[in-house]
């Protein structure tokens, strides 16, 4: 029994770390500013798009692609945000759904223009090089998406509650006037703010395709599971999308086990809907004032 | 110091200052007084960059700052303390302080820091509280602490007493003009008039969009105009 649960655990951690990762820049974007952002999982296909033709074009490894790809994305979230998504908004609040679903539409069909349909994947040597623990065997690149959603967690961690950008995001936030008066300059910061989210979707890309595909529907598989861990874990909370994704993805997994696989993602939203019966503002939320 | 001159704003197709023009002079107490909706804070936002006026001009020794945006008006040394005190409520009281810093004395922020702990010993004791969790009162202690953090020339205080109880209204109307003995000048918008007027070297009445009264304090108080309609005298 233990030596079938066991891997199931540690499976779903490892997959619960790449919902925690691509949650974790919708952290940002959704749970700090509030923006609905539709196109967080199109940006996600893109970026494995990205990191797909970097390997199978000039056969850069993933890993070495977060160099270029995270700061590719960095602006391509800053621009859009600037450029495309306060532009076309004018202003409104509701207006930016309607947006961000535009661009998804937008750039999920470009892609099946340009790429079509197919399943893309791509074979690293150390791809099934498998790492022991207990009973269990855990492809290293999932290993290692585990350590870095950790690692992820805390830098983003750090920026929001150290740095004077992150202080500058949450006062813009939540009192946008208050922080013009002080000389912050709220489109630049909601910009940033927006870059570094879709920085770590990008991040989330290059540790993920070395055990995944990438197609143009790629995106939908995670955004829905992305919207419920940031809500899970409280809005805005790092710590929150962290454990909450984590937590879904062992979820997932044990359900997979004894409900059977298709079944799997059936306990997210049990979960999801248990927990906030009794916890309203998610896992680590602070309650609303 | 501070020179308006003509100034007509408002929202869409109304105008709510009809030609607005005023001065102040450094280290000046200059009181703006009025009731509910006569256009004090849409004046205040004129000068902080906020609105655009449609036509008159705002001049900051001498330098035509007219229209210019609210972190170039922040940088000109003007800052405001806006009605509602917009602090952030979900940072700290500590984090709220350090962003008053945000673009100006950044490298004076720790003396700065001390300064407002000094000024405002209630604070002090909730430096790692949030600040929305704060009273009314001290929620008005950090708005006009966060703007001091900047080291501001002008600081436009926008109904400083508005919501306060009768004693910590006596507070701050101390406080305002303690910290105007350290050079400051300070255009203080209020519906409050005898204690604006008891603090302010000159005062102008707002009515309508448009200067009715205006002079040095002593004048103003003994005008009958002024006693009538807002003394009630």
């Amino acid at each position: 029994m233990w030596s079938l649960v066991l891997p199931a655990i540690l499976g779903g951690l490892t997959t619960g770390a790449i919902y925690a990762l691509v949650a974790l820049g919708l952290t940002l974007i959704y749970g700090v500013l509030h923006i609905i952002n539709f196109a967080h999982g199109s940006l996600l296909m893109l970026a494995l798009y990205g990191v797909y033709f970097l390997y199978a074009i000039l056969g850069i490894d993933p890993y070495l692609a977060l160099l270029i790809v995270v700061p590719v994305f960095f602006v391509l979230g800053y621009v859009l945000q600037r450029g495309v998504i306060s532009v076309f908004s004018l202003g409104k609040e509701q207006n930016v759904l309607l947006v961000t679903l535009a661009l998804a539409i937008i750039i999920d069909n470009l892609a099946l223009y340009f790429w079509t349909s197919d399943t893309r994947t791509i074979s690293l040597p150390y791809a099934y090089t498998m790492v022991e623990i207990g009973p269990a065997f855990i492809p290293l690149p999932r290993v290692i998406a585990f350590v870095a959603a950790l690692v992820a967690a805390v830098i983003l961690w750090l920026i929001m509650s150290r740095t004077r950008l992150g202080k500058a995001i949450r006062a813009v936030a939540i009192e946008k006037r208050g922080a013009e008066l002080v000389g912050i300059d709220v489109d630049h910061t909601y910009a940033m703010c927006f870059g570094i989210g879709t920085a770590c979707v990008a991040a989330a890309a290059c540790l993920l395709l070395p055990t995944f595909y990438v197609t143009p529907q790629v995106g939908y598989a995670f955004v829905l599971v992305a919207f419920t861990t940031v809500v899970l874990g409280g809005m805005g909370s790092f710590m929150g999308a962290l454990v909450s994704g984590l937590l879904l993805g062992v979820i997932e997994a044990l359900c997979g086990l004894f409900l059977g696989e298709s079944l799997g993602q059936i306990g997210i939203f049990l979960a999801f809907i248990l927990i906030l019966l009794f916890r309203p503002s998610g896992l680590f939320g602070r309650r609303a004032a | 110091m501070l020179e308006v001159n003509g100034i007509k704003a408002g929202y869409g197709p109304v105008n709510v200052l009809q030609g607005i023009s005023m001065t102040i002079g450094d280290g000046e107490i200059v009181a703006v007084l009025g009731s509910n909706g006569v256009g004090k804070s849409t004046l205040n936002n004129v000068i902080s960059g906020i609105i655009k006026p449609r036509e008159g001009t705002v001049r900051f020794d001498t330098v035509d700052i007219t229209g210019a945006s609210p972190r170039a008006v922040v940088d000109a040394g003007i800052l405001q303390v806006p009605e509602g005190r917009r602090i952030f409520p979900n940072l700290s009281v500590k984090e709220n302080l350090e962003l008053g810093a945000y673009r100006r004395a950044r490298e004076r922020m720790a003396v700065n820091f001390e300064r407002m702990c000094t000024i405002f010993p209630r604070l002090r004791e909730r430096l790692g509280q949030l600040a929305g969790t704060l009273s009314g009162g001290e929620q008005q202690m950090l708005a006009i602490g966060r703007g001091l953090m900047a080291e501001p020339r002008l600081l436009i205080l926008d109904e400083p007493s508005l919501g306060l109880s009768p004693l910590m209204v006596e507070e701050m109307f101390n406080l305002v003009q303690r910290i105007s003995q350290e050079g400051l000048a300070i255009l203080l918008v209020e519906q409050n008039v005898v204690q604006s007027l008891a603090i302010a070297s000159r005062a102008y009445v707002l009515e309508q969009g448009r200067f009715a009264l205006e002079g040095p304090s002593g004048d103003m108080l003994a005008d009958p105009r002024l006693r009538k309609t807002y003394l009630g005298l």
